[in-house]
Parts: structure tokens; C-alpha cells; sequence
């Protein structure tokens, strides 16, 4: 298995890269985008709060692969065409905005109503209040299901493959094709997921830990 | 009544109801400036709802409050215009909330919360507005708990720069909301000093509180509240020495 994992390596450094690229610009876009919909989910304009339901109910009700399907293959159809590594990104990006949408919803609605009312008492505007008070807070009790997103997301950047993005998975898929051993392939992809989801989790527990130790 | 132009809080036809539930029949509420007003009542009488009407935390039916020469009235079954929602941030400016929970802001030190509004509200200078804030954090003699979380505060403390975020600020009224509910008896006397320096230093203030003692030493009015009306508004010393009626009497032959 060493011989075949020191073979494999420069194109699975490659695919780490690729991997490592897709999760993160996706999840910091999605993020932004996120943050964005949950805002407009509470806002006390009519319109706005039902095109963040809206959009959560689609992005969050349908498979990330047939939105990436739709993206790569479909698209052209209408005249957009995508490379492979754009689409991949704009489907993670959209799918992960809609879930980290309601993770920072419910950060949002664990703050306390006294924060609110102390907040508007000292006639703080409705964006400062925000900014200032409720976001801060509720971003940090919302930090664990955000990791556990995060690490979803790590894993669901394999779905790329599909779209011929030769990130970790397809890696595997194609020296495993090659050379009849695809155990040992998937084996070692499936540890490579499961060491940066680790690092994941690790980072995750420090951040929580101190922001509990500082305000609690 | 005194002069008009002396009113630092004026509240006329407050109507309020939550649901089915009729909590305030129309209430009239003069506050002179630099006067310490205590209402007082049984649970549920609607005292803290009128308190939080005059801010709009709790938005009246109907009515018209006005605090600081800022005016805002309020017609039943209509939507605010955005003239109303900047009087009411203007209201709010000039008044400041003391809760029975503090809702001191969880992330930020004492400082900190004394000298949010300054910074966010006023856009005073940092530096500035931090030499504000220690002068009122020594003001109720916290001044060594300056870079404390709340967290690692007492509820006494707690309350205390609650009071000094209010002062910063520089309110026409202070509002308290039961300020020692929350508090274990022997804290309560840290909290209730502070205010009676506030009401000797002249602050006008508007305090919802069962504190008979509090009433008695600081306040220049009694107002009683039931069932959403004002039932009596009097002089502490006809208030306590047993000349009001005979509900009065009942009510604090309960409290003391």
C-alpha cells in the first residue's frame, strides 16, 4: 500500500489542493451569503423574509448533486457555460448558504430577548444593535453547528468528481480504474477526509472553548 | 400640575392589551424634572407595562408619550411611520432602562457596556468616552471592576453598571424596572444607595419597585396602580402614614 500511496502522491497532492480550495471558498462565500439570507429571514420586510424561505426551501430541499448537475450540464443549455471548478464551487457555495442560513438563524434567536431591549433601550439603530450586540453573541453559540457544516462540506466536495473536478475522490476513482485497486485508493482518500475533518473539529473545540472562557 | 414646559416625561390615554387581555385603560402620567417618581402596585396592575410604553419596548395601543420635549403619538391599528420610528429612537435616546435581569451585554467587559452607547449612539471618541465610563463605574463604586465580563460579576454589580451604562448616556429619565427584584436581599442595598445618590443628585427617575424603604427615603411620589389605572398619585408621606385609602393600607400591610 506504500509503494502505491508514494506513486499516487503528486496527483493526490493536487486533489488535496483542489479539495482543500473548494471547501474553503465555499464556505466563505457561503458564509456571507448565509449570514445575508438569515438577516433577511428575520427582517421586518415582508418580501425579503419570504425570499430567504423561499430560497431555503430549494437550495436545502434537493440534492446537492442535482443542483451541481444542474449547474454544470444543464446551464449550457440556456447559454451559460461553466468550467468544472466554478460550478462546483457555486453549487457548494448556494447549498451550504442555505443550511449555514438556519445555523446562524438559530445563533441569532438563542441571543436574549434582555439583549435586545438593552440594546434598543439606548436607542442603538436596528444595524448597530445587530453588529454590535446580537451578532457577536449569537455567531459564538452558533459555532458549533457551523463546524459540523463545515465538515459536511469537506465531504460533500467529493460530489465534484462528478463533474470531472479531479479533487480526492475522482484521484481515487482514476488510479484505482488504472490499477485494479481501488480498496487501497478509497481507503486512503477516506483517511485523508477523515485527518482534515479531525484538524476541523480540533480548531472548532479551541475556538468554543475560548469564547466560553471569556464570557461565561 | 406644575408648569408644562417643566414635564420631563408626560404620558396621556396609554391603552394597552396583550391578547384579551386589557392591561392598561388609558393612563395619565406626569413626571416633573429632577422629581423620583415610585409606582408601586400588586402584580399585575400593569405598572412595568406602562414603563416600558414610555420607551416603546412595549407598544401602546393608543396613547401619547412624550419624553424630553420629544412627542410621539400612537393611533390604534396603524403601522408606525418612519417619522414615529425616528421619535422613537430619539425617545429612547433620551431615556435610559434599568432591568431587573441588568442585560449587561454578555461579550463585553464592564467598561465596555458602560460606554456602548457613547461610542455607537453619540460617536464619542474611544478615549474619550473609556474616561466618561470609569467616572461612572467609580460613581457606583465599581471602578475596579472595570475589565470584569459580566459573568464574573455579582447581581448587585451587575445592576450597578447597568445604572452607570444608563448614566452615561446623561437620560432626562431613568426608568427602573424593579432593579432589585433579581437581587438577594443583602445586595440590595449596594443598588438602592446608588439610587438614592442619583435621586439626591437631582436625576429625575421613574422606579417600579416593591422597596417600601426605597419609597419612603427617596421618593417624591407614590403612584398606585390596579387592574391598568392609576388609583392613587400622592405624597410618599400620605402614601405611607396610613391617610390613603383603604386598599393602600391592604396592599401595604402585604408588600412590608
Amino acid at each position: 500500500m506504500l509503494e502505491l500511496f508514494m506513486r499516487a502522491l503528486p496527483l493526490l497532492q493536487n486533489a488535496l489542493l483542489l479539495t482543500l480550495l473548494l471547501s474553503a471558498s465555499s464556505f466563505v462565500l457561503g458564509c456571507v451569503l448565509g449570514l445575508f439570507i438569515a438577516l433577511a429571514r428575520i427582517s421586518s420586510f415582508r418580501v425579503l423574509r419570504y425570499a430567504a424561505f423561499a430560497y431555503v426551501s430549494i437550495f436545502r430541499g434537493t440534492p446537492l448533486l442535482v443542483q451541481l448537475l444542474l449547474i454544470y450540464f444543464g446551464l449550457p443549455r440556456i447559454g451559460i457555460v461553466l468550467e468544472p471548478v466554478p460550478s462546483a464551487i457555486i453549487a457548494l457555495t448556494l447549498f451550504s448558504a442555505s443550511y449555514l442560513s438556519e445555523n446562524f438563524r438559530s445563533g441569532i434567536n438563542a441571543v436574549d430577548k434582555g439583549q435586545w431591549e438593552a440594546g434598543l433601550s439606548m436607542g442603538l439603530s436596528y444595524r448597530k444593535l445587530m453588529q454590535r450586540i446580537i451578532l457577536p453573541q449569537g455567531l459564538v453559540i452558533a459555532i458549533p453547528t457551523v463546524g459540523s457544516r463545515l465538515i459536511a462540506l469537506v465531504k460533500d466536495t467529493s460530489l465534484a468528481s462528478t463533474v470531472t473536478v479531479v479533487e480526492l475522490t475522482r484521484v481515487a476513482d482514476q488510479v484505482g480504474a488504472a490499477t485494479f485497486r481501488y480498496m487501497e485508493m478509497f481507503l486512503m482518500v477516506g483517511a485523508i477526509y477523515w485527518i482534515i475533518n479531525q484538524i476541523l473539529t480540533i480548531i472548532q473545540t479551541c475556538l468554543e472553548e475560548r469564547f466560553s472562557r471569556s464570557h461565561r | 400640575m406644575s408648569n408644562i414646559m417643566n414635564n420631563t416625561v408626560k404620558a396621556r390615554g396609554i391603552h394597552k392589551r396583550f391578547g384579551a387581555t386589557k392591561v392598561l385603560h388609558g393612563v395619565d402620567l406626569d413626571v416633573d424634572k429632577g422629581e423620583v417618581v415610585v409606582i408601586m402596585g400588586p402584580s399585575g396592575s400593569g405598572k412595568t407595562t406602562l414603563l416600558r410604553s414610555l420607551n416603546f419596548l412595549e407598544q401602546p395601543d393608543s396613547g401619547m408619550v412624550q419624553i424630553g420635549g420629544i412627542q410621539v403619538n400612537i393611533t390604534e391599528n396603524k403601522p408606525y411611520t418612519s417619522r414615529q420610528k425616528k421619535d422613537i429612537e430619539q425617545i429612547r435616546r433620551k431615556s435610559a432602562m434599568v432591568f431587573q435581569s441588568f442585560n449587561l451585554f454578555g461579550h463585553m467587559t464592564a467598561i465596555a457596556n458602560v460606554i456602548e452607547g457613547l461610542i455607537s449612539v453619540q460617536g464619542m471618541p474611544v478615549k474619550a468616552a473609556k474616561e466618561k465610563g470609569l467616572a461612572l463605574l467609580e460613581r457606583v463604586g465599581l471602578a475596579h471592576k472595570a475589565e470584569a465580563y459580566p459573568a464574573h460579576l455579582s447581581g448587585g454589580q451587575k445592576q450597578r453598571v447597568a445604572i452607570a451604562r444608563g448614566l452615561a448616556m446623561d437620560p432626562e429619565v431613568i426608568l427602573f424596572d424593579e432593579p432589585t427584584s433579581a437581587l438577594d436581599p443583602e445586595l440590595r442595598d449596594d443598588v438602592l444607595d446608588v439610587m438614592r445618590g442619583l435621586a439626591r443628585d437631582g436625576m429625575t427617575m421613574l422606579v417600579v419597585t416593591h422597596e417600601v424603604r426605597f419609597a419612603k427615603s427617596a421618593a417624591n411620589r407614590i403612584i398606585f396602580m390596579e387592574q391598568g389605572v392609576i388609583l392613587a398619585d400622592s405624597t410618599a408621606e400620605t402614601f405611607f402614614n396610613g391617610q390613603a385609602s383603604a386598599r393602600i393600607s391592604q396592599f401595604l400591610g402585604q408588600v412590608q
